[in-house]
């Protein structure tokens, strides 16, 4: 510096930091729905293309009246949540086997390579060949769809464990069996738990899939029938009832996060 | 009890890591094992514990094993290997759950050894809530838990900073003044090893073969006092391996 004046150090740093603005996302959801009635009300958005949100409450009030509510979405969570334990229990099962022993993972690895990317909408006829037209090829259809994921995430979190913290346990004489259950699976919780929102999103789309091919209750089914009948307001509900299932198992798996791995802090 | 460790050798692969090693731990000393990096330390003390097996050799125990050890070998780690999804207490408890004692002996041991290492109110604390220094003062309270008759302790103080470890060494210090136990001891670290070591082990570089063992007569307890004496020793020692040092540090690793 040659003039020597004093001057302040102008700051630079900031910016870049996330803070949380609690009210935001409310506010958008509700702007975008007034805009939308706004848009109906006014012309703006043709009825035919789309019905304004009141309309679609007015359907979906319909069905809480009709008492059909509660059998769609009864069908749906229960293929929903049937199909979804059975792929994770198993997909669990296997990634855990895979992760621990040496031939299973040479032998199982590879069909699970080749089975993985395979889109299982593909398999649904399949599906109604082997275990017919009712639950059972829905059930299996989400319960193959989730099965996948899960095993590759469980494998991944088994491989994740510091082998420290194994080497920690056979050190102070832990049996196989306490080292499996006090150090691998708590240690591949993390792991497997983001995998549930994998699984979970993936066996919602196959649900869907599922109901539009021959069920008679179900959102899917229901959307599917809406759609048929040119009625767009209760194909709207439907779509609705699919985003609060959607949120209602993110907000669960998110409960059984703060639960098992409080220990993150 | 008495550890011995008889012409011991191991490989890996075409790699020649230890050589002819021969050293004896007795009832109640410590004898610390210091070599340039590389020289096979941490896989002596591996093998000294049986977590590995060794290509040549044997490693024994002698002795009547005293009956309340739950462990006789036990580790005490470098990156202090606590269960992060488990408390203070939890971590403890790890290391005695399958001798299924009764409820109330497990409270009291971990009781008691919480209370020697100074960590009684920390009882429920995760571990991501500790200091290095206080983890590794967890990891040596699971390590009192199960009585050991001989201690394995890998570069216990290395990943703490130097005032931590200064703090820790006082402690050790204290708890084998109060009840003496035997230890190998690994560490890179001289000033650890006058501190802490009965006998000094130096190892050449790979394949590790034991250069020189230096026998320190002083008392643990006095050693403070006395700290002149210590450098010349550690400085000694450092003269014998400087080369090596300097060499090993130039090397690429391996695998």
């Amino acid at each position: 510096m040659t003039d020597g004046a004093r001057r302040a150090v102008p700051f630079r740093g900031g910016g870049f930091r996330y803070r949380p603005v609690r009210a935001a996302g409310w506010v958008v959801f509700v702007v975008v729905l007034l805009l939308w009635e706004l848009g109906s009300r006014t012309g703006v958005i043709s009825p035919i293309a789309l019905p304004a949100p009141s309309q679609a409450a007015q359907a979906l009030g319909d069905l809480v009246e009709t008492g059909m509510l509660w059998k769609h979405l009864g069908s749906s969570l229960y293929r929903l949540l049937g199909g979804w334990l059975l792929g994770t229990a198993a997909g669990m099962a296997v990634g855990l086997t895979i992760g621990l022993v040496s031939l299973a993972r040479a032998g199982l690895l590879p069909l699970v390579s080749a089975l993985f990317p395979i889109p299982k909408i593909a398999l649904l006829p399949l599906f109604v060949v082997w275990f017919g037209i009712g639950e059972g090829s829905k059930l299996a259809t989400i319960a193959f769809g989730t099965f996948f994921p899960t095993v590759i995430a469980t494998m991944g979190g088994v491989d994740g464990v510091d082998r420290n913290l194994i080497r920690m346990a056979q050190s102070f004489g832990l049996p196989y069996r306490a080292i499996v259950r006090q150090v691998v699976v708590p240690g591949a919780l993390p792991a497997t738990l983001s995998g549930f929102r994998i699984s979970a999103s993936i066996a919602m789309v196959l649900l869907v899939a599922a109901e539009m091919i021959g069920a008679e209750y179900g959102v899917g089914a229901y959307i599917l029938m809406a759609g048929a009948l040119f009625a767009i307001d209760q194909l709207i509900a439907g779509v609705f009832l699919l985003s609060v299932t959607g949120l209602a198992v993110a907000w669960l798996i998110g409960r059984a996060e703060r639960r098992w791995l409080d220990w993150r802090g | 009890m008495q550890l011995s460790i008889e012409d011991l050798g191991h490989r890996y692969g075409a790699l020649e890591v230890l050589q002819h090693i021969d050293l004896t731990v007795s009832e109640g000393e410590i004898v610390c094992v210091v070599g340039p990096s590389g020289c096979g330390k941490s896989t002596l003390l591996r093998l000294a514990g049986g977590l590995e097996r060794p290509t040549s050799g044997r490693v024994m125990l002698q002795g009547a094993p005293s009956s309340d050890s739950l462990n006789p070998l036990t580790y005490v780690f470098q990156d202090f290997a606590l269960l992060p999804w488990r408390t203070v207490a939890g971590n403890v408890a790890l290391a005695l759950e399958h001798h299924h004692l009764p409820a109330a002996t497990q409270e009291a041991i971990i009781a008691d050894v919480l209370a020697r290492t100074k960590l009684s109110e920390f009882h429920d604390a995760w571990p991501r809530q500790l200091s290095g220094g206080m983890k590794q003062r967890v990891a040596i309270a699971r390590a009192l838990a199960v009585r050991p008759e001989v201690w394995l302790m890998d570069e216990p103080l290395s990943a703490l900073d130097s005032q931590t470890r200064d703090l820790l060494l006082e402690d050790l210090v204290d708890l084998w003044t109060r009840t003496p136990f035997s230890a190998l001891y690994v560490t890179h670290n001289l000033a650890e090893a006058t501190r802490l070591g009965h006998r000094i082990v130096l190892l050449s570089r790979r394949p590790g073969v034991v250069r020189s063992v230096t026998t320190i007569e002083l008392p643990l307890a006095e050693r403070e006092r006395h700290v002149p004496e210590l450098a010349a020793i550690a400085q000694d020692i450092w003269q014998q391996m400087r080369d090596q040092a300097k060499a090993a540090e130039r090397e690429m690793l391996h695998d």
